[in-house]
């Protein structure tokens, strides 16, 4: 099965939650020089609670993809909830199966959310 | 182009088209594929003979030393040194460009001397000498490339080709100097594919600076054409077995004979002493006092059925072959994506070997590299080890596809087919 499924794709044309927020409560930067993505996550907290989550970044058709649903899902999640994230839930999340070199351009978004 | 057709037949004699009938292998720049009669060796030592070599005093172990010494032989004579002494085995091309950083020159560069090196190096061209420089503080010097791909010598496309050594001679003379203690730099660039004019750009630094090192690295000069050592006039020139049909866990470091028996070993051991006492050692000369330690004995062995492949074939037509690809690849390429696809390095085929990088459109390396996998095409997509290169050339990473004996205009038309897919899916 390919790696662009629908999901993958529509993610990648039109992401979602790309910007930034005014005056975010945490912001992380990561990038991964070996091929120059790069993705910058910014949430506003309240409460304990994701209300807002954005990100801005470029690369690759799944890192950009990864970012876009990791910022829909964190929304209305609590900061434990986020702890709590890891590589096996992305790449459930993701629902494709990536080799060891791609895995990295589909967690970048996670390294930026444990950065947070 | 009916020799690119029939060089096809080649196929037949890597086991690997057996085992995945589809394959497209467009990444030789990166590793080559592997012979029957390289496996076959391989199988050889390991089922027949697979003792130590020169330890032994019986059969087989003396079976496995003369395999091994005749290996360097025909390293040897390919390259045409003048020597088999001059011939040291190491495990890559990374390993041989590191031992001469250590046990040259760590001796000979000295505060406010000079290395000069290029951009268009291989990182495992390039740390070495950096790190080296920045331990001694001497002035780490690096020749640009120009925007057509060529080392920036201020010599347009023709003079390139023809250059000689009286112009180079005046270009060079701006950036070698008498305190240039090592000049080394690439033979055939594995991202742009540039064929740099070393005879001549070795010629004019000796007579700029007379005692200059030279060092070329030739990982990708020597599996593609025809290379001699003597006629270069360089000292060094290191390669990899790996990248020229032979196994991996070899590599070469061919050296000047009067330089290498300078120079300290590398690494101390076994294999590379005479005598031991317990206030001092006597090494033995060259290759095998940089040999410390069990070598790849079976590799070092298949290796040489790799160069009796290639010398079958004939190294001047191993050329032609990729020539013939490189030019029919560019053309095909420009014509069915025009400008969407942007290649680096040069696009006459005469100044270049069989590496094609290029960047095409706004999709990322890496997405054209999986989806052209899912249609079974290897292609290397990354900064391929040239950060410095990617930097000047503004682009963070590359598509790479390289050619060798076994690809044909099958394979091009194949790549081409895919990329056409990745514009269907990504755009
Ligand atoms: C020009 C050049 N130099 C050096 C190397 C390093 O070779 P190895 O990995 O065998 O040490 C390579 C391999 O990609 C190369 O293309």
């Amino acid at each position: 099965m390919s790696i662009y499924s629908e999901l993958i794709l529509d993610h990648y044309q039109h992401p979602r939650n790309f910007g930034k927020i005014d005056r975010p409560t945490k912001t992380a930067k990561v990038s991964n020089p070996l091929c120059g993505d790069e993705v910058e996550l910014c949430v506003k907290i309240a409460k304990g609670k994701v209300v807002e989550a954005k990100f801005k970044g470029k690369g690759c058709a799944i890192s950009i993809a990864s970012s876009s649903m990791l910022t829909q899902y964190i929304k209305n999640k609590s900061e434990l909830e986020l702890k709590n994230l890891d590589k096996e839930f992305m790449i459930k999340m993701l629902g494709i199966e990536l080799g060891v070199n791609r895995i990295k351009c589909a967690l970048l978004p996670l390294e930026a959310l444990k950065k947070l | 182009m009916t020799s690119c057709y029939k060089m096809n037949k080649l196929k037949k004699d890597f086991p690997i088209f057996n085992n995945n009938p589809k394959l497209t292998y467009l990444d030789s720049t990166a590793t080559s594929l592997k012979p029957k009669s390289v496996i076959d060796k391989l199988v050889e030592y390991y089922s027949q003979y697979s003792a130590n070599i020169f330890r032994g005093v019986y059969k087989i172990s003396e079976k496995a030393t003369e395999e091994y010494e005749e290996t360097r032989k025909i390293v040897a004579d390919f390259i045409n040194a003048r020597k088999d002494a001059e011939i040291v085995f190491t495990r890559n091309t990374t390993e041989s460009l590191n031992l001469i950083a250590y046990s040259l020159g760590r001796e000979i560069v000295d505060k406010d001397d000079e290395i000069v090196t290029t951009i268009m190096e291989h990182h495992s061209n390039f740390v070495p000498w950096q790190v080296l420089c920045l331990e001694v503080g001497a002035s780490f010097k690096v020749i640009d490339i120009n925007d057509k791909g060529y080392l920036d010598l201020e010599l347009d496309d023709i003079k390139y080709k023809k250059s000689n050594i009286k112009n180079t001679y005046q270009i060079l003379k701006k950036i070698v100097t008498e305190k240039t203690k090592i000049l080394t730099l690439t033979y055939i660039s594995n991202v742009l594919g540039t064929i740099n004019p070393v005879k001549e750009i070795i010629a004019a630094a000796k007579k700029i600076n007379p005692k200059i090192i030279t060092i070329i690295d030739a990982a990708q000069a020597v599996p593609h054409l025809k290379v001699d050592v003597q006629d270069l006039g360089c000292d060094f020139l290191v390669f990899s077995s790996h990248k020229m049909l032979g196994p991996t866990g070899v590599g070469v470091l061919w050296g000047k004979e009067n330089l290498l028996k300078e120079m300290f070993p590398f690494m101390y051991g076994g294999e590379m002493i005479n005598e031991v006492y317990i206030d001092r050692t006597i090494f033995k000369d060259p290759p095998h006092k940089f040999e410390a330690g069990t070598p790849a004995i079976g590799e070092v062995i298949a290796f040489k059925e790799a160069i009796k492949y290639l010398k079958t074939i004939g190294m001047d037509k191993v050329r032609e072959h990729e020539k013939k690809l490189a030019l029919f690849c560019l053309k095909i390429l420009r014509r069915e994506f025009g400008n969407r696809l942007k290649i680096f390095g040069p696009i006459d085929e005469n100044d270049r070997g069989g590496a094609i990088a290029f960047s095409f459109g706004k999709y990322h390396p890496h997405d054209i590299a999986s989806i052209l996998d899912e249609e079974k095409i290897a292609v290397r997509a990354g900064h391929h080890c040239a950060m410095p290169l990617h930097n000047r050339l503004g682009v963070n990473a590359t598509v790479r596809a390289s050619f060798y004996i076994y690809n044909d205009e099958n394979d091009i038309e194949r790549l081409i087919k895919g990329l056409k897919k990745v514009e269907k899916i990504l755009a």
